[in-house]
């Protein structure tokens, strides 16, 4: 029973959580986007506008959802349901910070504790591909299907170099559990200090890239681009049922920051000092410091870099990324494989 | 080692976003911060007064037949005898701008011969009401003081001080629009009462010997 109550309440702070972090994502993304564009963001709704988000949120609440004549409705309806559910999802595996111990048992800061959460979180990702799909079919309309088309078929070929990214991570940790690669980690050089696995900085670049176009952002975000397809496939999307879509996506870029963070930063790692209650709190504090850096990273590529065509993205992903996550899959083997069972030749 | 160079060439641009963030901002605040516009801003018209406060507009109805876009709407009618409004034989006695048809070209100022329509700063002018655009000679006449009116009240979008600086057109290009006219006052000023200096500076040449002495070419 106890069970029920500490999975129920962890679910909870995991859903009040994000929904509290996107709504200040969407509140930092844009005012950093406007200071790097030397504008500024949104001021009027609130001091320094942190208000924004809120009232935009009220707007959609408010804004009357229109649905296309040609819409097959209970697909379109299912559409931003699938994409926020699954967005919600794969966050229940990653773990915010270290166990804490009270009385004895051992709390784990992380909804789900799978020992094949690597492969959870790509299937649920995968499951995500299909929000988009229905959204741009079950519209009815041309450029939503367009636009759901090729952003199917960009999520589909970066997952597979995100998946060929995950697996020299796994081979190098030894479990596919997202919190013994975290405790994988760990260690005491200056302290706090363990092996990261940013030594796999191949894995991390290609991972990095498949995570931007993963979430559609910038520079692959071709499909949803306002000055290219009007939408892509949320073209027909208004009031709440866009809202969704919108939150779907923050909440997906804070996933891929915090798996990143997760897998390749050592997690929760960080110096702890100071007083019990201080030493629980602090690993929360190093892992959302590390997340929200490669969430302005995110931003600050966004501000950056152009947009990539559609065939140079679906050759970006399948021509290079790819096979640089193939050959450098063989090359950790063979280093593993060497220090595992020696040279062959000894 | 160009090569590396080479290589950080696609992360420059991130350098260039990242420097932005320590410049100020371009955006200017409105409406706490407004612009100062150009001095030939095409901003709303007004009707001028003269010095002792006679209207300078004569019903000639040249601005209407010139306006591309056909917004004005005149009806002259004859100045009593007794109490002349305006400075000729007749006065418009309706004078109506559609605001919302209107392209702010400035062929009304051009074409007036009096210089009774002139173009002021003001821009702020939206109304709630198709009607209520149309803006007529009780909104459009200046105040016998030379102050423009204005049909909304002051606030904080509503600035009456920016529609006393007064426009440069007239002054600029002289009725022969030959630089000899140049230091030579031509016509009393708009949006405003009494004389302004003439304008300088449009030749290099004859900047101030031919004021002086009165001379003008034929």
């Amino acid at each position: 029973m106890s069970v029920f109550i500490e999975a129920g309440i962890k679910v909870l702070v995991a859903f009040v959580f994000l929904l509290v972090t996107v709504l200040l994502l969407v509140w930092v993304e844009r005012k950093f986007v406007s200071d790097l564009q030397n504008r500024v963001g949104p001021d009027r709704a609130g001091p320094w506008g942190i208000l924004q988000t809120l009232a935009d949120g009220l707007k959609a609440m408010f804004k009357e959802s229109i649905t296309p004549t040609n819409a097959e409705f209970a697909l379109y309806i299912a559409a931003p349901v699938v994409s926020m559910t699954t967005a919600l999802l794969m966050f229940l595996v990653i773990p915010i910070g270290a166990p804490i111990e009270i009385n004895g048992t051992l709390y784990t800061l992380q909804v789900m504790d799978l020992n094949i959460a690597i492969l959870y979180i790509l299937a649920v990702s995968s499951v995500a591909v299909y929000a988009i799909t229905l959204a741009g079919w079950a519209s009815g309309s041309k450029y939503p299907l367009l636009g759901s088309v090729r952003a199917s078929a960009q999520m589909i070929s970066y997952e597979a170099a995100m998946g060929l990214a995950l697996v020299p991570v796994v081979m190098f940790a030894g479990t596919m559990s997202v919190s013994g690669i975290v405790e994988s980690q760990q260690g005491d050089f200056l302290g706090f200090l363990g092996p990261w696995n940013i030594v796999l900085l191949p894995s991390f670049v290609v991972f990095l890239i498949a995570g931007f176009a993963e979430t559609n952002r910038a520079p692959f975000d071709l499909v949803e681009a306002e000055q290219e397809i009007v939408g892509g496939f949320h073209t027909e999307y208004s009031g709440m049922r866009f809202a969704l879509f919108f939150l779907a996506e923050y909440i997906n870029v804070f996933t891929i920051s915090a798996l990143t963070v997760t897998l390749f930063f050592g997690g929760w790692g960080g110096p702890v000092f100071g007083p019990w209650i201080i030493q629980q709190v602090l690993p929360v504090f190093w892992f959302l410091a590390k997340t929200w850096l490669i969430v302005l990273f995110f931003v600050w590529v966004r501000a950056s870099l152009p947009r990539m065509r559609y065939d140079q993205l679906m050759g970006f992903g399948w021509k290079k990324l790819i096979p640089v996550s193939l050959a450098w899959i063989i090359l950790v083997a063979i280093a593993l494989g060497v220090r595992e069972f020696g040279v062959p030749w000894a | 080692m160009s090569w590396f160079a080479d290589l950080l060439g696609p992360f420059r641009g991130f350098a260039v976003t990242m420097r932005q963030v320590t410049k100020p901002r371009v955006t200017r605040k409105y409406p706490e911060e407004k612009r100062i516009k150009p001095e030939r801003f095409h901003g709303r018209h007004v009707l001028n007064r003269d010095v002792d406060g006679t209207e300078k507009c004569i019903g000639c109805e040249l601005c209407a037949g010139v306006c591309p876009a056909a917004c004005i709407y005149v009806r002259g009618a004859d100045n009593p005898k007794d109490d002349p409004v305006s400075t000729g034989e007749r006065y418009g006695f309706v004078y109506e701008i559609n605001m919302l048809r209107c392209i702010y070209c400035a062929m009304c100022v051009e074409a007036c011969p009096t210089e009774a329509i002139t173009m002021t700063h003001l821009f702020e002018m939206s109304v709630t009401d198709r009607e209520d655009g149309i803006y007529t000679k009780n909104e459009l006449l200046v105040e016998p003081d030379g102050t423009p009116n204005h049909p909304q009240p002051e606030s904080a979008l509503i600035n009456i001080e920016e529609l006393r600086l007064g426009d440069g057109w007239m002054r600029a290009t002289s009725p022969s629009g030959r630089v000899d006219y140049e230091g030579v006052v031509q016509w009393s000023p708009s949006a405003r009462t009494g004389e302004l200096p003439a304008e300088l500076g449009q030749s290099v040449l004859n900047l101030s010997s031919r004021a002086e002495q009165g001379e003008t070419d034929g």
